[in-house]
């Protein structure tokens, strides 16, 4: 009984450290899409919030402030993309595809050539990360200490999560940023700026995918390496459509992405089930999720169309 | 003027300005990082044209990804987005690397069993997304994508059974059987002293060749066009749209199937375990935009990106960074993506001159 009890709390501490960084991505993809711009490029602004995350925690050893940093570094990201798609028109899908190309690339280019030709960073001693909460609290290795070993950021992100919500469902800018991406013709006519709310919401889902990278190499892991990101700002778009373009069910769905990988976690100590197989759940579950619920999942109208203001 | 015009409007003027804006950011980056452009941009130039050998390998690598960019390229003129090449591709390689491990046949009929399978392969990964559209009215990038994780995942996970891994450990397959590789004959290719010269470029091209047909001189080529460009049109026509949309997508499937193989049956020899994707699917939608999704305009944009990859994986003798190779090319997709509202401004432009 002990040990089912030990590992429970293990599970659900993995699930609370592996969920954060796709719920950030995948909150930020909500506000994308929802405003009619498809991101597939979420992976790419992950990547180098990553990067920029562990660059920063190691030359200022703050890991907040380098935590914002790789938010604005994402935000950049964001930035590009926006003018891409919303300025110039561009296809949505191969703009995202151009991202996922430069912030990889651009993250491992620079930091070899930072640190000397490594596609690693060097690690950064523990005073340079999130702090924890709750440390020391409970008896070590006991039920809560095991379940509530998790950094203080990842309980703001579930915080985040709620006011997500609040601005999607009961704020100005809310009913604006949905609107805008089912009738952009109308919201304008309406007197919206259509533009400006896309530019808002596409720069914001890069500023939130920076953060969702940044805390994986400043509170899971740390260091910044190239195989730290690998698919989760894919999972994260995953979850966005299996929870129905909306903060709420991004979350859930968020929630048993992070159980599906603390389930990895576990039994790759353990070595019975492939992580391999484990790994293709998410991705397996979407699929089936869209099969199954079809008509009911709604994709926002004018979701990868090019809107081209009048005047 | 009229020369103008047509300068303005060509794909090729766009596409070069794009290629020469993407090496100028990357040597911008490169001066960031204290590198010289000039010492890196040479070492690239004569990583490829250095040598006779050198040409081969460029060769080599291109050769993946001219299907790839085929692949792409097909699922662009039929009017779907094939970004799942990437999932076709790593299912391709998977049967052909097994099937080339397990069989046991004589060799010219081995290497070509082993192709058929990692196209029939690939079609049928993309073929499942199809039916999801056709059927579910599910939007194919969204299933693409999780398609091509899955590949992945699946890939790693039966490079590793004991049946087909390496036998001591290490993150490889075994070695696919001689007479599955599709090598040069032993003389030749010690004539171009290059141990990995493969017919992979030949196929290549002649798939190349044979979409070009398909797409321009066969009622297939214009029935699909058609559905592509205006599928509720195409169906007023009797043409089967639905049917169209998945002969497109098998093809499209089957074509980047093929990649996988001519790189597991001609480069590599083996699948290894990889720790991100590999990425030429995502490469071909590079080599598809470069190439003005022209099958012909394929070849040489392959050639380019494989030059670039052969070129860049050299890079770090003269201590540049290879990833500039990335950024070069996401740049290039960047100002191709955009260049379209250069064109149109142009037509307006145009337009107003002649009223």
């Amino acid at each position: 009984m002990d040990v089912i009890i030990k590992n429970l709390g293990l599970l659900i501490n993995a699930t609370l450290i592996a969920t954060p960084p796709l719920l950030l991505a995948a909150l930020g993809s909500c506000f994308s899409e929802r405003s009619g711009v498809v991101n597939i490029g979420i992976e790419g602004m992950m990547t180098i919030g990553a990067f920029t995350g562990a660059v920063m925690g190691l030359t200022t050893g703050n890991g907040w402030l380098a935590f914002l940093c790789a938010g604005l570094a994402g935000a950049l990201f964001g930035a590009i993309h926006a003018v891409a798609c919303i300025s110039f028109h561009a296809d949505q899908t191969i703009a995202g595809t151009a991202i996922n190309f430069l912030g990889p690339g651009l993250a491992v280019f620079l930091c070899k050539a930072m640190y000397n030709n490594s596609s690693d960073t060097p690690a950064m001693d523990p005073g340079s990360k999130l702090p924890k909460l709750f440390e020391g609290v409970f008896p070590a290795g006991s039920f809560w200490s095991n379940v509530l070993n998790v950094y203080a950021v990842a309980y703001l992100v579930f915080l985040l999560a709620f006011v997500c919500w609040f601005v999607f469902y009961k704020t100005k800018f809310g009913a604006h940023l949905r609107a805008v991406g089912e009738h952009p013709e109308a919201c304008e006519s309406l007197g919206i700026d259509v533009y400006r709310v896309r530019y808002s919401c596409v720069i914001l889902s890069g500023f939130l995918a920076g953060l969702g990278g940044a805390f994986v190499t400043l509170a899971t892991i740390n260091q910044f390496r190239p195989s730290v990101i690998v698919g989760q700002g894919f999972i994260a778009i995953a979850a966005v459509i299996f929870g129905k373009f909306s903060p709420e069910g991004a979350t859930k769905a968020c929630l048993l992405f992070g159980l599906c990988s603390g389930i990895k976690t576990l039994a790759g100590q353990s070595n019975t089930v492939s992580p391999n197989l484990i790994s293709m759940i998410p991705y397996i579950v979407t699929i089936l999720a869209l099969v199954l619920f079809v008509g009911k999942a709604h994709t926002p109208a004018a979701n990868g169309k090019i809107f081209v203001r009048s005047k | 003027m009229n020369r103008k015009k047509s300068i303005l409007e060509s794909n090729v003027f766009y596409t070069l300005v794009a290629v020469a804006a993407g090496f100028v950011i990357g040597a911008v980056f490169l001066v960031i990082a204290g590198i010289s452009p000039a010492t890196a941009y040479g070492k690239l130039l004569s990583s490829v044209f250095g040598k006779p050998k050198y040409l081969v390998w460029t060769l080599i690598y291109a050769s993946p990804l001219i299907f790839t960019g085929l692949s792409v390229a097909f699922s662009f003129r039929t009017g779907v987005f094939n970004i799942g090449a990437e999932g076709q591709f790593v299912v391709g390689a998977l049967a052909a690397c097994v099937l080339g491990i397990m069989l046991k046949l004589p060799p010219v009929l081995h290497a070509l069993v082993c192709v058929l399978a990692a196209a029939a392969a690939g079609a049928v990964w993309s073929l499942i997304v199809g039916v999801l559209k056709v059927k579910r009215g599910i939007h194919e990038v969204l299933s693409f994508i999780m398609f091509n994780w899955i590949a992945f995942y699946l890939s790693n996970y039966v490079v590793n059974l004991e049946a087909i891994h390496k036998e001591g450990g290490g993150e490889a397959t075994k070695d696919v059987l001689e007479s599955a590789r599709i090598l040069f004959p032993e003389g030749l290719r010690n004539a171009l002293d290059c141990n990995a010269a493969n017919w992979g470029i030949v196929l290549a091209v002649l798939a190349a060749v044979l979409i070009y047909v398909i797409i321009e001189k066969t009622t297939l080529g214009y029935k699909l066009k058609a559905v592509g460009f205006n599928s509720n049109g195409a169906l007023y026509a009797g043409i089967n749209a639905d049917g169209s949309v998945l002969t497109a997508l098998g093809i499209s499937g089957a074509l980047a199937g093929l990649g996988g193989a001519v790189q597991i049956l001609g480069m590599s020899g083996r699948l290894s375990q990889f720790a991100g994707q590999e990425g030429f699917g995502f490469e071909g939608i590079t080599v598809a935009l470069i190439g003005s999704s022209s099958p012909v305009g394929c070849i040489f944009s392959g050639l380019f990106y494989g030059a670039m990859k052969y070129g860049g994986s050299k890079l770090s003798i003269v201590k540049a960074p290879s990833e500039v190779v990335d950024i070069i090319m996401g740049c290039v997709i960047l100002f191709i993506a955009v260049s379209q509202v250069f064109r149109i401004l142009f037509a307006k432009f145009h337009k107003k001159k002649e009223v």
